[in-house]
């Protein structure tokens, strides 16, 4: 189900908005618009749809207007135009006194820069948006206590913020946001100021703790690791505008335009892409009842194969036999080809979603390529050894060219 | 040649207000004078050495604040100037100033006290109005560099003599760091404190006195330094329209060229401002900072 809704949103910073919300409309770019009216395009036109319970990351370079957008959310920047729906209601028509009651209860938000009250103690934080309710002490401490359980922050309870580390204050800082139980939190570049050992644990704390508490989360990020790890959708920002929305592997494997693809070529992409992205999708397959050796060569020859997957009755994987095995048969004269099939125990079956980096091993001591399965055993799709190596590997064709052009050695 | 009698207006204009609002003037008065008077019978009222300790013991605690009272760190921070606040006092006492020096207290804190009660409110709301805050800085400007004895001349028209145009004079005075200091605290407080305090659905009130005023605490109270600091320093004019104290004592030596008498009171406001300074120095020092003992 959508949860939140963002059509056309726009953001114009600068006083001849009107104007330059015209030039917009007429398709004028970023640098054109601020140099005719003087306004900073923050946020052009973006678009979304985001579902209950997923985390939906917004990456860009600083600069891009994902903090802009980010805050368009619960307003703490006016949008200039658009619609941002929260179970179907726009928020941008709400009045003052709805929009507290909706920032108290609905969404909260975690800052890069934590945004702790420095006078207080780390319980009087968690507890400050129930304060800010008007929740009564010992009810809202007893709560902040409990959410400062929950992030593993025990024991630190009365201890002043300013001496704790930064990895711990942004514990705080998530343990504000639950402690109002809002439906959605906004988390802005919200481990960016963090060491990169901490940040890694906090990331993988946080899917951890979604896994428990299933809220909507809009996470921002300029880091596309980061954005990969979490995010069950990633929408990439450049200049104000969303340039590709999707799964991580839909933009790893189909990126949109150059600047995504130039953003993703460095990625470590194995833990990532699929097997179900490097396959060949509804290979040829060998029927066991139905073919002999002979149908078998011909099918093999015909689609430049040196082995095959065997299937039987409603298209199940069994196995895979070679070309030199079925030749041999041939000459022997034998008919069954299950004899010659190679099955459970020299061939490996994969879902389609299992990483390739997981793929790997499973080429050692075996020239066979791999099948893919759905769940009910049904041959989906075959993975050859060379389409993993490029997958890891990242490269274009035309690279590896120059790479065999600069360092082979001519025969 | 053109002459623009921009002095005659402001007389006209002083005159008028003489004129037609004493009745509020009168009122200004009888609160001044309650509150000095009060004050001055209030420090008056113990016996004089009852009251050196305590002001000794008020300068204790101040100075010593963020460590645990009457410990040893707190002693070895707070010795100095309770020494001197008891030794400068009874010095003070002893030369026969005493009551010269209760009133100038009494003057100053009244002063600081009216100035903070406009200056502080004033400096928050232009933190939040930058059109008061563009308007409020010229003047602000004006009221510090306009040689004070000309804040004279119109405080004797409304309030006559004595004690009341001197305070008037002084609060003028020594208003503007009050509402510099709270504007420029609340200003300076992190956005992003700010920004989360919203984003969880604060109103500005809620933001205001959670949030901004608890952070700029320190830059205000500096603020109430400053004030207390100026106030002083007005002690000597403001008894040329007649405040009475450490500063009629000066001025009185002034105009007889009597050396002993200047040079005593003046010690005395020296005695004064040093305990004052000390005393005030650490009001933006928080009590949750208390240090554990060494």
């Amino acid at each position: 189900m959508s949860k939140i809704q963002v059509e056309d949103l726009s953001v114009i910073f600068g006083r001849r908005t009107k104007e330059a919300q015209e030039l917009q409309k007429a398709g004028r770019s970023k640098v054109e618009i601020l140099n005719q009216t003087g306004c900073t395009v923050g946020v052009s036109k973006a678009s979304m749809d985001i579902q209950e319970g997923e985390v939906f990351v917004v990456m860009g370079l600083s600069g891009s207007g994902k903090s802009t957008l980010l805050r368009c959310f619960n307003r703490l920047i006016e949008p200039t135009d658009g619609t941002v729906k929260v179970d179907g209601n726009d928020i941008l028509q709400i009045n003052e006194h709805a929009l507290r009651e909706f920032r108290r209860t609905k969404m909260t938000m975690v800052f890069q820069h934590f945004g702790l009250l420095p006078h207080r103690t780390v319980s009087s934080n968690v507890a400050f948006g129930l304060e800010i309710q008007g929740v009564d002490e010992d009810t809202r401490l007893k709560k902040a206590y409990e959410v400062i359980k929950t992030v593993g922050l025990e024991g630190y309870e009365e201890k002043m913020t300013g001496q704790l580390s930064g990895g711990m204050q942004q514990r705080v800082g998530l343990a504000r946001a639950l402690a109002t139980d809002p439906e959605i939190l906004l988390m802005d570049e919200a481990f960016s100021a963090l060491d990169p050992l901490i940040r890694t644990q906090m990331q993988e704390e946080l899917l951890q703790l979604q896994e428990k508490v299933h809220k909507t989360i809009l996470f921002i990020t300029h880091d596309l690791d980061e954005a990969l790890k979490l995010g069950d959708r990633i929408a990439i920002m450049k200049d104000g505008l969303i340039v590709q929305t999707g799964t991580p592997e839909e933009i790893l494997t189909n990126p949109a335009d150059d600047y995504v693809r130039a953003f993703v070529e460095n990625v470590d992409r194995g833990g990532i892409v699929t097997a179900g992205s490097v396959m060949f999708k509804n290979p040829n397959a060998v029927r066991i009842k139905q073919d002999g050796p002979r149908a078998a060569l011909r099918k093999m020859s015909k689609g430049g194969v040196t082995s095959m997957p065997v299937v039987g009755e409603n298209g199940t994987f069994i196995g895979f036999v070679k070309d030199t095995d079925m030749k041999e048969m041939e000459d022997k004269g034998l008919r069954d080809i299950e004899q010659y099939m190679y099955t459970k125990e020299q061939v490996t079956a994969v879902k389609a979603d299992t990483p390739v980096a997981d793929l790997l091993p499973l080429f050692l001591d075996t020239d066979l390529n791999l099948a893919v399965v759905d769940d009910d055993r049904k041959l989906v799709g075959v993975v050859v050894h060379s389409s993993v190596i490029a997958e890891m590997i990242g490269k274009e064709r035309s690279e590896v060219k120059q790479i065999r052009d600069e360092g082979g050695i001519d025969l | 040649m053109i002459d623009i009698p921009i002095g005659d207006w402001v007389e006209q204009a002083v005159q008028w207000l003489s004129a037609n609002a004493s009745g509020f003037f009168n009122g200004i008065t009888a609160g001044i004078d309650f509150l000095v008077e009060g004050l001055q019978s209030i420090l008056m009222y113990p016996n004089d050495y009852l009251t050196i300790v305590l002001l000794a013991l008020i300068a204790y605690l101040m100075s010593s604040k963020g460590y645990k009272f009457f410990t040893r760190s707190a002693w070895k921070k707070g010795w100095g100037i309770t020494v001197f606040t008891i030794l400068g006092l009874l010095l003070l006492k002893l030369m026969g100033y005493w009551e010269e020096t209760v009133s100038t207290i009494a003057l100053i804190l009244v002063s600081a006290l009216i100035a903070l009660v406009i200056g502080i409110p004033l400096g928050v709301w232009a933190s939040r109005n930058d059109a008061l805050d563009q308007i409020i800085r010229p003047v602000l400007d004006f009221m510090q560099t306009l040689p004070p004895f000309v804040y004279l001349i119109p405080a004797i028209i409304f309030f006559s003599v004595g004690n009341v145009p001197g305070v008037v004079a002084t609060i003028i005075f020594s208003l503007p760091p009050a509402v510099r200091l709270t504007n420029l605290g609340i200003r300076n407080v992190q956005q992003d404190v700010v920004e989360a305090s919203k984003a969880f659905g604060a109103t500005k009130r809620q933001l205001l006195f959670k949030v901004q005023i608890p952070l700029a605490k320190s830059t205000i109270m500096q603020g109430v330094n400053q004030v207390i600091m100026l106030a002083l320093s007005m002690v000597v004019i403001a008894s040329m329209v007649g405040a009475g104290g450490l500063g009629q004592a000066v001025y009185k030596g002034i105009l007889k060229a009597d050396m002993a008498l200047g040079f005593e009171a003046g010690l005395g406001i020296v005695i004064l401002a040093i305990f004052l300074d000390r005393v005030t120095q650490t009001l933006g020092v928080s009590r949750k900072q208390i240090r554990d003992e060494d």
